[in-house]
């Protein structure tokens, strides 16, 4: 009798009571781990006489780095060291993604090609491509660029002003004019200026249902402004030509077998797999959506533009956005060939300091703020393009 | 054409030659409209200026058995560094007269996995014999029982290192991602809220960043005396990376689950345990068999990266014989030899991937 009263159930039996319990264990638990972990790496640091904390940031460094965007030396700080080691990553995965988006989009279109040797073809690379570490295939890369390329001495020009050696690529580009500097501001304006216009010809579309040239339109502003300051400024033409000068080229532009390497084993890795999600939007949107855009008489190009592309890209975007994740999360593997990354150069941080906890907290803490940045992009495109089901 | 229309007066119409066999099918596959003739057109040409003259490379110049000198002077692939150097490649430092042994445990391995393709075999004595089989495998590997020569796990290399990463790698990250990914639909906040932290932290950061964590900082978590050799603190790393990627798609299956599933175990009367081990884990695990192969997948790529904590691992027995004077310089043939072990390897999973994916959608069809 007594056991059918609410109150009267003993407390392990109670599911509410028992998950509480349950939780206490848990943490107890997790909390005895960590204690655990913690109490015995004081006792080893303090054994090793390895100070903790980020103090080493303002000493000097004493290594060279390779290549940097920013002024350095071996004079510099450990902290400045590790800002070259981030700005590298950031240039080789910003790079990368541009780049394996135009490859990957159109292999994904070639895959799903009504040709079928183009179809086959992208098929076969996609299959390989995926199925081969991408740590092989950047050894690979860098291993045919120092092996088969010559000294710069005999560098190959397949094209003037443009030079193959195994010290890396030298190329032409326009020697420095003041005129850089205002055509990348005008480029800047003029890709505000387009996302402006684009707004407000959405709106426009919505209200009226006018359609703007946005596309036209956008072209001619990103790629008109820069020409007219360009040309504003006398047209400068002069070209800043590489010159073997010793043993190495000076002039123009050099980019390093490490930088290429990385760049090409990211770009060709990353775009089978983004080819294939750009293959599995475009065929998500069923053949009927077409059918009917084209029996309400709208032309092949409205068709894309206002019917397939804006359902394709709610499918494809989710994970085009995780595969630019995975590519600078590969980034890392730059510590293998020797690009100065930030993993590579907090590596050598590492080695030269001892102070590995924070170096790999440093490395974990810079792909985190990456990783969940994106997801935080992600939450609110998803909002954004959910479906109002009604 | 004429004659054709002759013939036909009792049967039916032949289609003309121009839209069937070989004629017909490039008209309709390569040359249907202007953009893609000029397509094909440019792509054999392409294939004209590439292939050929790789065939030539990587056959007809090529010298298969030589030594490393006789080779520099050719203009061909040297595939001579891979028969002279296979077996260190193959089994790294492992002591030469008991490489047979690797070989047995690999071979075992492929037995297994071989059998394992059928679902039909999907039974009990499977499982038992998983588990004798992984059992000999760690025998054979390190030895010291029945006679066998006891072989320290510093000298396991190459190809065996590189199946055992992986194949142990996800037979503990399994079960431990089940469990992150029943603590992330749990009811309990804590236990959530402590897997959600779990998974996500993991999952942000790259691996090479927890191998380092596994070589350099893993020392500092133990107890002085205490030391737990590489390969071991490695494999814990790729444990944990592999889990958290787990535990995610182990969420979307049961996330596929109705919820007339749970009503209709908590109404026979079952309680937490007996639903999930009963009701739901089976149907849940059985969903997401394709996406969790595609992680078996990327976990036998992944293994790769362990050369940069310096295991010898295929890809630094392979960089080691490169780096002898002899060999230098035949790089391309070396990687292109251990680039179609890989290949092989994740081909032939993610073909039976999809085989398993049409097989179980027609399952659920009947």
């Amino acid at each position: 009798m007594e056991n059918t009263l609410p109150g009267s159930v003993p407390f392990w039996l109670d599911p509410k009571k028992r998950a509480i319990m349950f939780q206490i264990a848990v943490f107890v638990m997790v909390g005895l781990l960590v204690y655990y972990l913690i109490s015995n790496t004081i006792i080893n640091l303090k054994k090793q006489s390895i100070a903790t904390g980020f103090s080493f940031f303002h000493k000097e460094s004493s290594f060279e780095i390779g290549e940097s965007l920013i002024s350095y030396s071996a004079a510099s700080s450990y902290g400045r060291a590790l800002v070259v080691g981030a700005l590298n990553t950031l240039k080789v995965s910003f790079i990368g993604i541009i780049i394996t988006l135009l490859l990957g989009t159109i292999l994904g279109i070639a895959r799903l090609s009504s040709n079928w040797l183009v179809s086959k073809l992208a098929s076969i690379y996609i299959e390989v491509m995926q199925d081969i570490p991408i740590l092989l295939q950047l050894f690979f890369w860098y291993a045919i660029f120092y092996e088969t390329f010559p000294s710069p001495r005999q560098a190959l020009s397949p094209i003037t002003g443009l030079f193959l050696c195994n010290r890396g690529v030298a190329f032409t580009v326009p020697a420095a004019h003041p005129a850089h500097k205002y055509m990348l501001l005008a480029l800047f304006v003029g890709s505000v200026v387009v996302y402006l216009v684009r707004r407000w010809a959405k709106k426009r579309q919505e209200k009226t249902g006018e359609i703007f040239p946005v596309f036209r339109f956008g072209i001619a502003i990103v790629i008109g402004l820069p020409l007219i300051t360009w040309l504003a400024f006398g047209a400068p033409m002069k070209m800043d030509i590489p010159k073997l000068v010793g043993f190495n080229f000076k002039g123009g532009m050099t980019l390093s077998p490490e930088f290429i390497a990385i760049l090409l084993g990211l770009i060709l890795y990353t775009a089978a797999f983004v080819a294939e999600v750009v293959r599995a939007g475009i065929q998500s949107v069923s053949k009927g959506q077409r059918e009917a855009a084209m029996s309400i008489g709208l032309r092949p190009a409205p068709i894309l533009n206002l019917v397939i592309l804006p359902q394709a890209l709610r499918v494809i975007i989710p994970p085009l956005t995780s595969q630019m994740l995975n590519l600078t999360k590969n980034s890392s593997l730059a510590v293998a060939i020797g690009y100065p990354d930030f993993v590579s150069v907090a590596n050598t941080t590492i080695n030269q300091t001892g102070q590995s906890i924070e170096g790999v907290a440093l490395i974990m803490a810079l792909y985190l703020i990456f990783s969940l940045s994106t997801s935080a992009f992600m939450n609110w495109y998803n909002k954004r393009v959910a479906l109002v089901e009604r | 054409m004429e004659e054709a229309i002759k013939m036909t007066e009792t049967e039916a119409l032949k289609p003309p030659v121009t839209s069937v066999g070989v004629i017909g099918w490039a008209k309709n596959n390569l040359f249907n409209g202007w953009f893609n003739s000029i397509l094909t057109i440019v792509t054999l040409y392409l294939l004209w200026k590439i292939i050929p003259p790789l065939f030539q490379w990587a056959f007809i110049d090529s010298v298969w058995h030589t030594t490393g000198k006789a080779c520099r002077g050719i203009d061909g692939a040297c595939w001579s560094i891979i028969p002279t150097n296979m077996r260190f490649i193959i089994f790294g430092f492992f002591p030469y007269e008991q490489q047979w042994r690797p070989l047995l445990a690999m071979f075992l391995l492929f037995g297994l996995l071989f059998y394992s393709r059928d679902r039909n075999h999907w039974k009990k004595p499977l499982g038992y014999a998983w588990i004798v089989g992984l059992f000999t495998m760690g025998l054979l590997m390190k030895g010291g029982l029945f006679g066998l020569i006891p072989v320290e796990s510093t000298q396991w290399g190459g190809l065996p290192l590189t199946l055992l990463l992986s194949v142990f790698g996800l037979t503990a990250a399994y079960p431990l991602g089940v469990i992150l990914a029943l603590g992330r639909q749990s009811k309990m906040r804590g236990v959530k809220w402590i897997c959600v932290l779990y998974i996500e932290l993991i999952r942000g950061v790259p691996l090479i960043s927890l191998l380092f964590m596994s070589a350099i900082i893993f020392p500092l978590f133990l107890p002085e005396g205490i030391t737990i050799n590489k390969i071991l603190r490695a494999q814990v790393a790729i444990i944990l990376f592999t889990a958290s990627y787990i535990a995610e798609v182990v969420r979307g299956g049961l996330q596929g689950m109705s919820r007339g599933q749970y009503e209709a175990a908590e109404s026979m009367g079952l309680n937490y345990y007996q639903t999930m081990r009963l009701v739901i884990l089976p149907q849940a695990l059985k969903i997401v068999i394709p996406p969790t192969v595609s992680i078996l997948i990327s976990a036998f790529k992944d293994t790769s990266l362990v050369v940069i904590i310096a295991l010898w691992d295929l890809m630094k027995t392979t960089q080691s014989v490169l780096s002898d004077p002899e060999w230098m310089g035949f790089s391309r043939e070396a990687y292109i030899f251990i680039a179609i072990l890989y290949f092989l390897g994740c081909f032939s999973m993610s073909n039976y991937s999809r085989k398993l994916e049409k097989e179980l959608s027609a399952g659920e069809q009947q």
